[in-house]
């Protein structure tokens, strides 16, 4: 099988291990990967919050780059995914406005999560698991640009979604009841307001803890990063680390969780380091 | 709210046909307050989410224009979702700041304009967001030097920042994206 790849700016910065994660699962399934040639940034949250065409250019240009590929887009980062999805929409509905010529291009636009755990995919993964991660009991974080709005994501169950936990399911790891799957953790005001950043985050993180979570893992870059560093703001003791469930699916299909992946952690990964002590000694030796 | 005097005079007709261009219909309010109660952020707003809803109905684009709510609104889109009736909450959002960044209105966050200022500013230059140069630009303009010097430097030195930008090849398509293609008929 083979995909179209958009990385985004996050997957080359502070989500570059999501990125490594990304391409070598994929290596595993068997699917080939295509970075969209010459890709560019999708604005994100800061282009269509203040500039409506800036907003939609920037991520249709990436559209466009791939207009003949026949392939779907496969997209890690959810904030990147809306965007994509938003442009793709305005490009259907109004082509005209959008200086679209020619015929509208045939591909889907797919945020990682709703690929992995398609049913294929996942017995693939189940299939490939060397060491699960038997009984640990994780909180799964969607956030909200993977799923909302659910016209532009076209996610079915935005305010329910179930990705998340099937693939943690098949890791054998066990996703606990909670209920801040779907909050906002406000990472586009992070830097502009840490204060509000922190209560959320805060809020988040105790949610999951009461829950019985000794991880969190998400499939949004910038929820990883916030609510893990915004959890060393508030200075708890008992803060949860943030994983990707691509880095845990490696994990588990590799039985070990290298050095070099724990150290990106902002919070300690020991919870997950534990559960492949005895490889993991191997590979620091 | 309670000083503003809704004056159905005061109707912006022209906002109110940039809301209908975009497809957001505030008309369709009848004030059930779904958005304000699901916002993750209402608490740290002026004008809460209806209210907002409700300004708009009216045309009154002026204290809207003026609210902290526009730019503390982190475009979750629940309340969009949540709404009985449909109405891009989120997307108005966007409009109210977009106008009031057009107009040259004060801003009630300073900070938060600043930061997506930064932001498109690296995008504009090279492409792709480049984060230092980003936070860097953003710090200088905003002033706020030390806030999350800490975070920073661990940041950097987990190697989650980096240190050269990538330049696309088609920075020309950017240029005219940021020189306003598709608004030069505008008018």
């Amino acid at each position: 099988m083979k995909l179209s790849y958009y990385p985004g700016c996050s997957l080359e910065g502070t989500a570059l291990d999501y990125d490594q994660s990304v391409r070598e699962l994929c290596v595993h399934l068997g699917v080939e990967l295509a970075d969209i040639p010459d890709w560019n940034c999708c604005g994100a949250s800061s282009a269509h919050m203040t500039d409506h065409e800036v907003g939609i250019r920037l991520p249709l240009r990436n559209l466009l780059q791939v207009a003949g590929s026949g392939h779907d887009i496969l997209v890690p980062c959810a904030a990147c995914f809306q965007r994509l999805r938003a442009a793709d929409k305005e490009m259907r509905d109004n082509p005209g406005h959008w200086d679209i010529v020619g015929s509208i291009p045939e591909f889907e636009i797919v945020h990682i999560s709703t690929f992995l755990a398609r049913p294929e995919i996942l017995e693939k993964i189940r299939d490939k698991v060397s060491q699960p991660l038997s009984g640990l009991p994780v909180a799964c974080y969607y956030g909200c640009l993977s799923l909302r709005h659910p016209h532009i994501t076209g996610a079915p169950n935005w305010e329910m979604p179930v990705n998340l936990e099937r693939i943690i399911e098949a890791l054998g790891a066990k996703p606990v009841n909670w209920s801040h799957r779907t909050e906002c953790c406000s990472g586009s005001l992070t830097m502009a307001r840490p204060d509000i950043a922190r209560k959320l985050v805060g809020d988040i993180a105790a949610a999951a803890k009461r829950a019985g979570a000794t991880a969190m893992v998400t499939d949004c870059p910038m929820c990883q990063a916030n609510v893990e560093s915004r959890q060393l703001d508030l200075g708890g003791e008992d803060d949860l680390p943030v994983f990707f469930a691509t880095e845990l699916i490696i994990a588990a299909i590799e039985g070990k969780y290298p050095k070099k992946q724990q150290k990106v952690h902002l919070v300690s990964p020991d919870v997950v380091t534990q559960h492949f002590d005895s490889t993991a000694t191997e590979d620091s030796a | 709210m309670n000083n503003t005097s809704i004056s159905p005079e005061d109707r912006n007709k022209k906002f109110l046909n940039k809301l209908k261009e975009r497809d957001i219909d505030v008309q369709a309010c009848y004030q059930c307050g779904r958005c304000s109660a699901g916002c993750p952020i209402g608490e740290f707003f002026d004008l809460n989410v209806m209210e907002v809803v409700r300004l708009a109905t009216y045309g009154m684009e002026e204290p809207l224009l003026n609210c902290h709510t526009i730019w503390l609104c982190a475009a979750c889109e629940t309340c969009a979702t949540r709404c009985p009736n449909d109405i891009e909450i989120a997307g108005l959002m966007d409009v109210l700041r977009e106008i009031a960044l057009r107009k040259g209105v004060t801003p009630a966050e300073p900070r938060v304009p600043l930061f997506h200022k930064a932001f498109l500013g690296s995008i504009s230059h090279w492409g792709r967001a480049y984060e230092i140069g980003m936070i860097a630009g953003y710090k200088i303009n905003s002033r706020d030097l030390l806030g999350d010097m800490k975070l920073g430097l661990n940041m950097f030195l987990k190697g989650k920042l980096k240190l050269t930008p990538h330049s696309i090849k088609g920075k020309s398509d950017i240029k005219q994206i940021f020189s306003g293609k598709g608004k030069e008929y505008d008018r």
